[in-house]
C-alpha cells in the first residue's frame, strides 16, 4: 500500500472503530432494556422487602429538610400503602395500583428537580440500609424515574 | 508561567464553594431559601460528570451532553479542575474552570500547559519547551435528558464549541501547521442506562486541531475540518464510583508526523458532590518524534 493512503486509511479506521464500538454499545445496552426483566420484583424481597423499602425511606423523607413539610398534612400510614403497591406494580409484582396517578397526586405542590433528587436519595440511602444492591437498586430506580415528567411540576 | 487572573479565579471559586457550605450551614431562613435557589446541587450524585481534558463536562477525552456540575434547571452549577497527564515524553498540565447554567448552557475554560521535556531539546526547542492553550467552551443542550428518559431510546443531545489559542504560532508554522487559533464544533449524545448502570457517549466533531490543538490547527497535509468520533462508556459499580473507557479519532493533517487515535481507561470516585477525582490510563498515541505516548491521566475536580 502506498504510504502516502496510509493515513489518511488509517485515519478512516480510527473513526470506524469508534462508531462501531458505540454502535455495540448502544445496542448490547438497548437490547436489554427492551427484554422485561421481571425478576425486580424477587430481587427487592417481594411484598416484605418492598414494605422495608418504604419504611426505612419514609423516616429519610420525614426528616429530610428540603421535603419533609410535604408530608404534614399526610396520613403517613396511608400514603405508605400506597406505595408499597405502587413499587410492588412497577417491580412487576402482583399487586395492582388503584390511587390516582401521579400528576394528579403531586399537582399543586410545586416540587422541583431538585426536591425529586433529594426524595431518590433518600431511598436510595434506605435501599443501601437495607443491603439491596446497587445494581438492583439501579433496576427499580430506572422504571421510577420517567415519573419525574408526573412529579416535578414547577 | 501560571496565570494569574486564572490563580484569582480558582480562588474565587474555592470561596463560593466555601461560601455557600456556610450559607447552607448557617440558620438564616431567609437567605437559606435563596442560595438554595441559586446553587441547589439538586443532581443526583455523578449526573454532571467530569471536566475532561478541554474543561468541558464529559470524561477524560470525550465532552458528554451533561452540563457541569449539580445546578437543576433551577439552578447552577460551578467547577474547578486540575488536570495533570503524563505521558512517556511529554506532561501536560491544565487547570480550569466552568459554570452549568439552569441545567441548559455550560461555559468554560481550560489553559493547557504541554511541556515536551526532553523532546524539545531534541528538536531544537530546548529542553522543557512548553506549548501554552486557551480553550474557551460553551455547550448547549438541545433535548433529552439522560437521566429521567428512561423510557425511550432518545438520549440527551448537546452541541457545543471549543475555541482555542496556542501560543506558539512560529513553531506550529515550523511543523506545517497552518494556524494558532482554532474552534472545534461538536454534537454529543449521552444515555444513561440505568436499569444496566450503564452510561454510553457518542460524540460527532469538527475540528481542524493537531494533537488537540497543542501542534496547532489544519496542515500542510490537510486544511479542511473534518468529523471525527469520540465514545465512552462508563460502568457505575456504586453511587460513588465509576469505571470508564473511551475512544477519540483525532485528523492528521500534518506530514511531519502522523496521528492516531487516543483511548484511555479511567475510575471516577465522587466522595460527594463537592470533591471526585479521575485516574486513568491513557494512550494518546504517536506525538511527533514518539509513537505510542501512554501514561497517567489525574484529574481533581470542586464544585457545587
Amino acid at each position: 500500500m502506498p504510504s502516502f493512503q496510509a493515513g489518511i486509511l488509517n485515519f478512516r479506521g480510527g473513526a470506524m472503530r469508534g462508531i462501531v464500538l458505540a454502535g455495540i454499545l448502544w445496542t448490547v445496552a438497548l437490547g436489554q432494556c427492551a427484554v422485561a426483566n421481571d425478576t425486580l420484583y424477587g430481587d427487592l424481597g417481594g411484598s416484605a422487602g418492598i414494605q422495608k423499602i418504604v419504611d426505612a425511606e419514609m423516616v429519610y423523607h420525614l426528616k429530610n429538610p428540603r421535603i419533609k413539610t410535604q408530608f404534614d398534612d399526610t396520613n403517613i400510614e396511608r400514603l405508605k400503602e400506597q406505595l408499597v403497591i405502587f413499587i410492588c406494580q412497577v417491580a412487576g409484582g402482583p399487586c395492582r395500583y388503584t390511587g390516582h396517578d401521579l400528576h394528579t397526586v403531586h399537582k399543586g405542590m410545586h416540587l422541583t428537580v431538585a426536591d425529586f433528587n433529594s426524595s431518590v436519595e433518600d431511598m436510595q440511602h434506605a435501599m443501601d440500609d437495607l443491603g439491596i444492591a446497587y445494581a438492583t437498586q439501579n433496576r427499580l430506580l430506572a422504571r421510577l424515574a420517567p415519573f419525574e415528567r408526573d412529579i416535578v411540576t414547577r | 508561567m501560571f496565570p494569574r487572573s486564572l490563580g484569582l479565579s480558582l480562588l474565587t471559586v474555592l470561596f463560593l464553594v466555601e461560601g455557600s457550605q456556610a450559607f447552607a450551614d448557617d440558620a438564616l431562613p431567609g437567605l437559606e431559601g435563596q442560595s438554595a435557589a441559586l446553587f441547589d446541587e439538586g443532581k443526583l450524585l455523578a449526573t454532571g460528570g467530569v471536566s475532561q481534558v478541554e474543561g468541558a463536562g464529559g470524561g477524560g477525552l470525550t465532552p458528554w451532553a451533561l452540563i457541569t456540575g449539580y445546578g437543576t434547571r433551577d439552578g447552577i452549577g460551578f467547577n474547578a479542575h486540575f488536570t495533570y497527564i503524563d505521558l512517556t515524553d511529554y506532561q501536560l498540565v491544565s487547570p480550569g474552570i466552568s459554570v452549568g447554567l439552569f441545567d441548559r448552557l455550560e461555559l468554560s475554560y481550560a489553559w493547557q500547559a504541554f511541556d515536551t521535556e526532553s523532546t524539545g531539546a531534541a528538536l531544537g526547542l530546548g529542553q522543557g519547551f512548553t506549548f501554552h492553550q486557551n480553550i474557551y467552551g460553551a455547550k448547549l443542550r438541545l433535548i433529552g435528558d439522560a437521566v429521567y428518559d428512561q423510557d425511550t431510546w432518545l438520549p440527551q443531545i448537546a452541541v457545543g464549541l471549543q475555541h482555542k489559542e496556542n501560543d506558539q504560532a512560529a513553531i506550529i508554522a515550523a511543523v506545517g501547521g497552518r494556524n494558532s487559533v482554532g474552534t472545534d464544533f461538536y454534537i454529543a449524545a449521552t444515555k444513561l442506562f440505568l436499569a444496566e448502570s450503564l452510561l454510553t457517549d457518542v460524540t460527532l466533531r469538527e475540528t481542524k486541531a493537531n494533537q488537540f490543538g497543542i501542534l496547532g490547527f489544519g496542515g500542510d497535509k490537510h486544511d479542511n475540518y473534518s468529523a471525527q468520533v469520540e465514545a465512552s462508556a462508563a460502568y457505575l459499580i456504586s453511587r460513588k464510583f465509576a469505571l470508564g473507557a473511551e475512544v477519540r479519532t483525532k485528523p492528521s493533517n500534518l506530514s511531519v508526523a502522523h496521528e492516531g487515535t487516543a483511548f484511555d481507561i479511567f475510575a471516577s470516585y465522587f466522595l460527594d458532590k463537592n470533591l471526585s477525582g479521575t485516574l486513568a490510563y491513557t494512550d494518546l498515541g504517536n506525538i511527533v518524534i514518539h509513537n505510542h505516548q501512554d501514561g497517567v491521566y489525574l484529574s481533581l475536580q470542586a464544585g457545587l
